[in-house]
């Protein structure tokens, strides 16, 4: 016998009699206000909520925010003016040079602020980590109330993968000191779009 | 080696540190409560948690069958792996495949449990922590000393001296932040070079063969997605039926863990990038014989939040290290006995069974209750001091004859009138770190016929 069958065969000796799953498995969030919920848990967690009515809007606040930085990759087709270059680089280690990510997630969490971004919208994988500072773009309309309305509504394994992304990354491994702009990007604005 | 109480005992002597352990692993309780206190259906999302976990291990087999056979459908190797020793060399057979010599690895407790950094490093192939906390206790040459900080029991000038020493960073710097940034330019480099990447796994999905794992610093995702070979190691438990499933334990896990409403990221893997190859080592190490306990195998549902140990009174005033065992506190005292029953017999005494560690498990092991079972068992089996049976034998009998139960309660009342130097020492255990208390003028009972004396 491999490894295999003899730890299938000792699981099949050892485990108790068949438990039946729980009928209920999700639970009803009830929050008036889906955006204002997001926003505070947002800002919360060290993110940064922008409330804008349209694109023209967000391409106006990230100009005005991130001007200053020189490496721009936006992932998000109307926004495509705010690149600084096509970045359309094969190997990913190339992006270890980009300063700000911009790409459109699919829809946000409002008990966490967690975002999903499936690998489709950043190109590569690694894109929304390896960035200094990510922005991600939703339509406001786009909120779920809670994480079982999350995966209600997606289909997991569609994606080769994808992430749900809530904050900037943080480390608080030193004597519990929050810090900020650990390994990943170290600012997140999300911004919600009205009007779209 | 030293035992639980000898390990705490030199802890404590450090009285400033001991106190200061405490306070921070309270306040990350308190920051769990806070989080938690937010969520009106908790009681509700724990049960459920607890019984879909019940399900995963009473149809565990075909789960896991399930699981490698759509991770298969979705171009994953699967491997398996009976003990820790066969995991290793499955991460190095790998490793000699891709022709890598250096892995970035993210944090996984079941490679602590294998040992596997240390046979790596005797077969000559270089591993970096990248988790902040484990690379620091790499570059102490230390284990964890918690399974969500590894390293909660060092002070920031500590861990400044160790960056200055291999980081060169400033020397007597100390601020979090500058010593967090020095961590990321240096461990970057190393993201940036290596060929290979290992991860733990904080969930499997059997309906899609995908696996989640969920980290706040992003060093998984640095690691996996930029090397040509991603290693996961996962013990067999890790299994959960349905992807709608992750809905219950993410929103579980870090407000557990550290009272955040979710981790930065929750990771879903299903299918390697193209030109990468992706690897599942499924292991065993003792998890089989723990399920055919059935006293014990609730352990099994553990997600490793940590919850217990910041709760536990125990673990907050003596350290991870005290446990001398990979996962430390009240569930590393019921995981560790089943791996090895002499070598942790000590810890399940480790505790107060205050029930503490039951109360805040986010999937309701009934952890105190384990302890006390693995007590009973350790004893039967002849794994504990002979000086603690016999004490406990004398107790019992004193207990069950209520003349000598009266006699002894009055003598040692007027010892400690009388003599107080009798059990004022420090041949006493009771009395080390602690004053003893006045004794009493009179017995309950004495004062209760008295009363009823009295009132007739």
């Amino acid at each position: 016998m491999n490894s295999r069958e003899r730890i299938l065969a000792a699981v099949r000796q050892n485990k108790p009699e068949l438990q039946p799953l729980p009928e209920t498995t999700t639970f009803v969030s009830d929050f008036p206000d889906l955006v204002a919920k997001f926003c505070e848990i947002l800002r919360f967690i060290g993110g940064t909520p922008v409330v804008v009515a349209n694109y023209q809007e967000a391409e106006q606040y990230i100009r005005q925010t991130y001007g200053d930085l020189s490496n721009i990759v936006s992932k998000v087709p109307v926004l495509e003016s705010l690149a600084t270059t096509q970045w359309d680089v094969e190997d990913p280690h190339q992006l270890e040079a980009v300063d700000l990510a911009i790409i459109q997630g699919v829809f946000g969490v409002a008990e966490n602020s967690a975002i999903w971004v499936p690998e489709e919208r950043g190109g590569h994988r690694v894109l929304p980590f390896i960035c200094q500072h990510l922005v991600l773009i939703l339509n406001a309309s786009d909120l779920v109330p809670n994480m079982h309305d999350a995966y209600q509504r997606l289909n997991v394994g569609e994606a080769g993968f994808g992430v749900f992304i809530a904050g900037p990354s943080k480390t608080a491994d030193i004597e519990q000191a929050l810090v900020i702009g650990a390994h990943g990007a170290r600012s997140l604005s999300v911004v919600l779009l009205q009007n779209t | 080696m030293m035992n639980h109480s000898q390990a705490a005992e030199e802890f404590t002597h450090d009285v400033d540190r001991t106190t200061w352990h405490d306070k921070t692993l309270w306040f990350v309780r308190e920051k769990r409560d806070k989080a938690v206190f937010q969520i009106p259906e908790w009681e509700a999302l724990r049960e459920a948690a607890s019984r879909i976990k019940h399900n995963a291990l009473s149809n565990l087999d075909e789960y896991l069958l399930e699981f490698e056979q759509n991770a298969i459908n979705n171009g994953v190797k699967v491997h398996w792996a009976a003990d820790g020793r066969e995991h290793n060399e499955i991460v190095l057979q790998i490793l000699r495949e891709t022709g890598a010599t250096q892995m970035v690895k993210s944090k996984s407790m079941l490679t602590e449990e294998c040992h596997l950094n240390e046979f790596l490093i005797e077969q000559g192939v270089d591993v970096v922590d990248t988790d902040l906390g484990e690379r620091v206790v790499q570059l102490a040459k230390e284990p964890p000393s918690h399974i969500v900080m590894p390293c909660i029991h060092k002070k920031k000038e500590e861990i400044g001296e160790l960056f200055h020493e291999h980081l060169g960073t400033e020397k007597g710097a100390s601020d979090p932040k500058y010593l967090a940034e020095a961590a990321r330019q240096h461990l970057r480099e190393k993201f940036l070079t290596r060929r290979a990447a290992l991860t733990g796994v904080n969930f499997a999905v059997a309906e899609t063969g995908g696996f989640v794992v969920c980290t706040n610093e992003g060093n998984a995702d640095m690691g996996a997605h930029l090397a040509d070979v991603h290693i996961a190691s996962m013990g067999i438990e890790k299994i959960i039926p349905k992807a709608q499933h992750l809905g219950v334990f993410l929103r579980l896990l870090a407000r557990s863990a550290t009272g955040q409403p979710v981790t930065t990221y929750s990771s879903h893997f299903h299918r390697p990038r193209a030109c990468q190859a992706m690897h599942i080592i499924i292991v065993d190490n003792g998890r089989t014989t723990q399920l055919g306990r059935p006293d014990f195998r609730n352990s099994l549902k553990c997600i490793r939040c940590g919850a217990c140990m910041n709760t536990c009174p125990v673990y907050r005033r003596s350290g991870g290290h005290s446990y001398h065992n990979a996962v430390a506190g009240p569930i590393g005292s019921i995981l560790a006995p089943n791996l090895d029953m002499r070598k942790n017999a000590d810890l399940p005494f480790a505790s107060t069974l205050c029930g503490s560690c039951s109360n805040v498990c986010p999937v309701k092991i009934d952890i105190h209750d384990q302890l006390y079972k693995w007590r009973q068992v350790l004893a039967a089996e002849g794994y504990v001091d002979s000086s603690k049976k016999q004490g406990m034998k004398v107790m019992a009998s004193v207990f069950a004859n209520p003349k000598l139960f009266r006699f002894s309660g009055k003598a040692g009342r007027t010892m400690m009138r009388l003599v107080p130097f009798s059990v004022s020492n420090p041949l006493n255990p009771w009395y080390k770190q602690r004053e003893m208390p006045e004794p009493p003028k009179e017995s309950f009972r004495e004062w209760y016929m008295k009363r009823s004396s009295k009132e007739q």
